[in-house]
């Protein structure tokens, strides 16, 4: 299977402190990689440098065979990648079809004399993608929800809505930073379902993580980050009971 | 262009550069701790130039300098200046501290308008040029025939004094480190203990304090106050602390001698009326090429 | 908008009213001032592509507004072009200073921007107050007036249609970027410039984009500022003004059409009605832009609609903060 995204040597580090050392993973096609570690394992920032928003020292990223390493974020967003945040990043201000539609950016015209004119041809478009806007709402089970803002949403519901956000770009690869944290048990199961369903459609998920059980039933393969560095990557099962993972959570005996 | 009419071009410039030091260490430490270019600070500047002006026209009989008097109206319009600070960081900026920096700035912009034409409005000062009570005599020296009063002297001698003394307060000692501690991490700052709220009307304080004594000896140096004062030159200090490198004092000092220096050398060559000019294209090629400043932090640009 | 369905009734018969009400009422002195209403409305329309959609704070709009008014003046005073024609020129220019300007510094963070900003309206004021070219401190006069056809416009009746005209082109011409791809990605910078790339948004170029959109409506307003008051001069495109247009779009309602109006409306509307504090107009201006800003950031009829609801919410934070403060005072004794 080819790997779609492919991280080699990946360094970063701030001043003293590495937050990635010598990150060489592959994420095969269509799979759903669970990316799981401590806390201050540089998962997140794992991310950041393949999504364009830190540039790593050492190392590069490549995206279907591209070097994406020093691309910007909006390069990187442009070739199909899409991304939630850790800690939810909307748009508060703006409604939940709003942001929705603000996802779908590069499908839409950027005809300008159309955009002033309001061509019918345009009209037709726009509606079209408030209809897929409503479409990919109800995906992830904000139907009716378009126009509330999204600031004024709970918080399982902002984490939905920026998937539906994402999706609605068709990503090829879809980067979810801890898509189930902080939400009930009931949420974190239509969040699992939703994610579950996405990657059945062929889309290609890498998924930060802490919900082992989680990542036990949706993840083809799972990577563990420590203190920046790649401990071991393969199938969940075997991943989990290596010892090498569980001194990293639990820390070594004290002789 | 001779080396006897730059060199003191040079000269003037340092005097003009002392006033935007003071100024720009004010500007610079409030938009350490707190993001904020505080559009309101030569603002102050210009209230507390009238407050001295006030306060020696009462005590001044004629027009001769008598200095005890000069410099108690500085301190009392240091604090007078200070406390102002305080009031717009009470009142204004301090229930704004989660809004978004667009309504922060614009609500700077409101305080500033306010101050300008609370000044405007007030009987017995209005919108003229309103020439200062004392008049400083012009003894001095004279270097390569070109004449110095001892004012001139006083005045950078004051300039460095505050701010050494400032830098030293900052850098030196327990209240600064707790201010650099607040500008760096406000948060983590008040779990170490830091009343925060407290350090920055501190630094609001000091900042308005720095921009008093500058009034003062502005006004002293050029003899008459107008309404407008501050909005020029709160322009171009915040161009000096740019320049120098925003959000840390030295950076501020530094900035602002090297502008007054551009300034008087530029305006030397093409005339008064384009000092601004100066001003502008020093901010555009320093946020241009070195966002740092000269010695300063990184500016807020994209990773 | 959300509140467009909502309003459009209401909105119809105000527009009718103010279609009407110069013949109506007869009174030059009224249609005066609703015309300055409406050059207002025009450079706050304008302004509000780059504050409101955008988020950039632009302290040095009455550039553009210099721009367009003088290079249309020249032309016409000088080279005797039609008013009309002077227009392509004049928007030309304009665009010609956004991009010149706005290409180094639109990167920069809100707070620099709004001073580098500033320093350019100071800069274009300076440079029309000194060039002999331009009129030096006495500015241009003797502007011909706007011909459309074999119509010449002379009265203020006429030009108080000529900005009415212009209001409602602005007005659609934002309504239909709002509702396009070009205003969703504005509003995605303001909001969450960051995560905007992540859109795949080419933040730089749509910030330049909204820049350059000012400048058009800016100096488009110029161009007829000039033939309507036939004299321009360097007085009228200074900071306070660029200030008069900042404080009509965000006190009215930051990034809302219905709010550049409102806030037009009140900006030049209340000197106008409380004349015996002509004096003190400016003071009372910054006492409700501070208010405004801190009770009500987002500004008074913004984007997301009237939301009284967070207005109260304001005003009781507000007697509550000053109950507070008062009993502080005197119960500390």
């Amino acid at each position: 299977m080819n790997a779609l995204l492919a991280a080699e040597g990946l360094s970063l580090h701030f001043g003293g402190v590495a937050a990635l050392s010598d990150v060489t993973l592959e994420v095969p096609e269509g799979s759903l990689l669970a990316v799981i570690g401590p806390n201050g394992a540089g998962k997140t920032s794992f991310f950041n440098c393949l999504t364009g928003y830190y540039r790593p020292n050492r190392g590069s990223v490549r995206f279907a065979g591209r070097d994406i390493t020093r691309l910007p974020p909006d390069q990187v967003a442009a070739l199909g990648i899409r991304r939630t945040f850790q800690n939810v990043r909307l748009f508060p201000r703006l409604t939940s079809r709003e942001n929705v539609l603000a996802g779908a950016h590069l499908r839409a015209t950027s005809n300008l004399v159309a955009m002033l004119l309001g061509t019918p041809a345009l009209r037709r478009q726009e509606r079209l993608l408030a209809e897929e806007a409503e479409h990919w709402l109800a995906y992830v089970g904000l139907a009716g929800r378009g126009d509330v803002l999204a600031a004024d949403l709970p918080y399982g519901m902002r984490k939905r809505l920026e998937m539906a956000r994402a999706l609605i770009a068709h990503p090829r690869l879809l980067l979810l930073d801890e898509p189930a944290a902080g939400v009930s048990s009931v949420e974190r199961e239509e969040l699992a379902d939703v994610v579950r369903r996405t990657w059945e459609s062929g889309v290609t998920v890498v998924m930060i993580e802490h919900d082992v059980e989680l990542v036990m039933r949706l993840a083809s393969t799972v990577a563990v980050l420590d203190r920046g560095r790649l401990l071991v990557q393969g199938p969940p099962e075997p991943v989990r009971q290596d010892p090498r993972v569980i001194e990293a959570y639990l820390g070594r005996r004290q002789r | 262009m001779s080396w006897n009419v730059v060199v003191p071009d040079i000269v003037a410039g340092l005097f003009l550069g002392a006033f935007f030091a003071l100024i720009a260490v004010g500007y610079s430490m409030v938009y350490g701790i707190l993001r904020l270019i505080n559009f309101a600070h030569g603002d102050f500047y210009m209230v507390a130039a009238f407050v001295s002006y006030t306060l020696l026209a009462l005590v001044t009989v004629g027009t001769q300098v008598n200095w005890g008097n000069v410099i108690w109206v500085g301190v009392v319009t240091m604090l007078a200046a200070g406390v102002l600070a305080v009031v717009a960081e009470r009142l204004v900026y301090r229930p704004m501290r989660r809004a978004a920096v667009l309504s922060l700035m614009i609500a700077a912009l409101g305080v500033s308008q306010i101050l300008e034409n609370g000044v405007l409005n007030t009987p017995g000062w209005g919108s003229n040029y309103l020439p200062f009570p004392v008049t400083p005599p012009g003894n001095g020296f004279d270097v390569a025939s070109v004449h110095y009063t001892w004012l001139q002297v006083a005045i950078v001698l004051t300039a460095a004094v505050l701010v050494l003394a400032v830098h030293f307060i900052v850098n030196h000692t327990m209240l600064g480190t707790a201010m650099r501690a607040v500008a760096q991490d406000r948060v983590a700052a008040t779990l170490m203990g830091v009343n925060t709220d407290r350090v920055i009307s501190l630094v609001f304080f000091i900042g308005g304090a720095l921009a008093g004594a500058a009034a003062v000896t502005a006004s002293l140096y050029y003899g008459q106050i107008n309404y407008l004062m501050g909005f020029s030159i709160g322009l171009q200090a915040f161009t000096a602390a740019v320049l120098g490198g925003i959000g840390n004092v030295a950076g501020a000092a530094v900035g602002g001698l090297l502008l007054g220096i551009l300034e008087s050398v530029g305006t030397g060559l093409v005339g008064a009326q384009w000092a601004l000019m100066f001003a502008f294209g020093a901010l555009v090629l320093t946020l241009w090429l070195r966002p740092t400043g000269l010695l300063g932090e990184r500016v807020g640009q994209r990773v | 908008m959300r509140s467009w369905r909502a309003a459009a009734p209401g909105a119809a018969v105000a527009l009718a009213g103010a279609a009407v009400f110069p013949l109506a009422l007869g009174s030059t002195y009224v249609t005066s001032v609703a015309m300055q209403v409406e050059i207002l409305m025009c450079l706050a329309l304008g302004l509000n592509f780059v504050v409101g959609y955008a988020g950039m704070l632009d302290l040095g709009f009455a550039a553009f507004f210099a721009i367009g008014s003088y290079t249309s003046g020249l032309l016409a005073v000088d080279a005797h072009w039609p008013v009309l024609a002077t227009l392509p020129v004049a928007v030309a220019a304009s665009l010609l200073g956004a991009v010149f300007i706005g290409t180094p510094t639109l990167r920069l963070r809100s707070d620099y921007l709004a001073v580098v900003t500033l320093g350019f309206g100071e800069i274009i004021q300076n440079i029309v107050n000194n060039l002999n070219q331009t009129g030096g401190p006495e500015g241009i006069y003797g502007i011909p007036p706007l011909s459309v056809g074999p119509l010449t416009i002379t009265s203020t009746t006429g030009y108080y249609y000529v900005f009415f005209v212009l209001v409602v082109l602005f007005v659609a011409v934002s309504y239909r970027a709002r509702r396009s791809r070009l205003g969703r990605a504005w509003l995605a910078i303001r909001e969450d410039e960051d995560t905007a790339y992540a859109m795949g948004i080419k933040v730089r170029r749509y910030k330049l984009y909204a820049y350059m959109a000012g400048s058009v409506l800016g100096a488009v307003t110029g161009t007829f500022y000039g033939s309507a008051f036939v004299a321009i001069a360097p007085p009228s495109f200074g900071f306070n003004e660029s200030l008069l247009v900042v404080m009509a779009v965000s006190m009215g309602g930051m990034g809302s059409i219905w709010g550049a109006l409102l806030g037009a409306g009140a900006v030049v509307a209340f000197p106008e009605v409380f004349r015996q504090f002509a004096q003190a107009r400016l003071l009372v201006f910054g006492v409700a832009l501070v208010l405004v800003m801190v009770l009500r950031p987002q500004g008074i009829w913004p984007e997301e609609g009237l939301r009284l609801g967070r207005l109260k919410q304001s005003a009781r934070r507000a007697t509550r903060q000053l109950t507070h403060w008062a009993s502080a005072r005197l119960g500390a004794r």
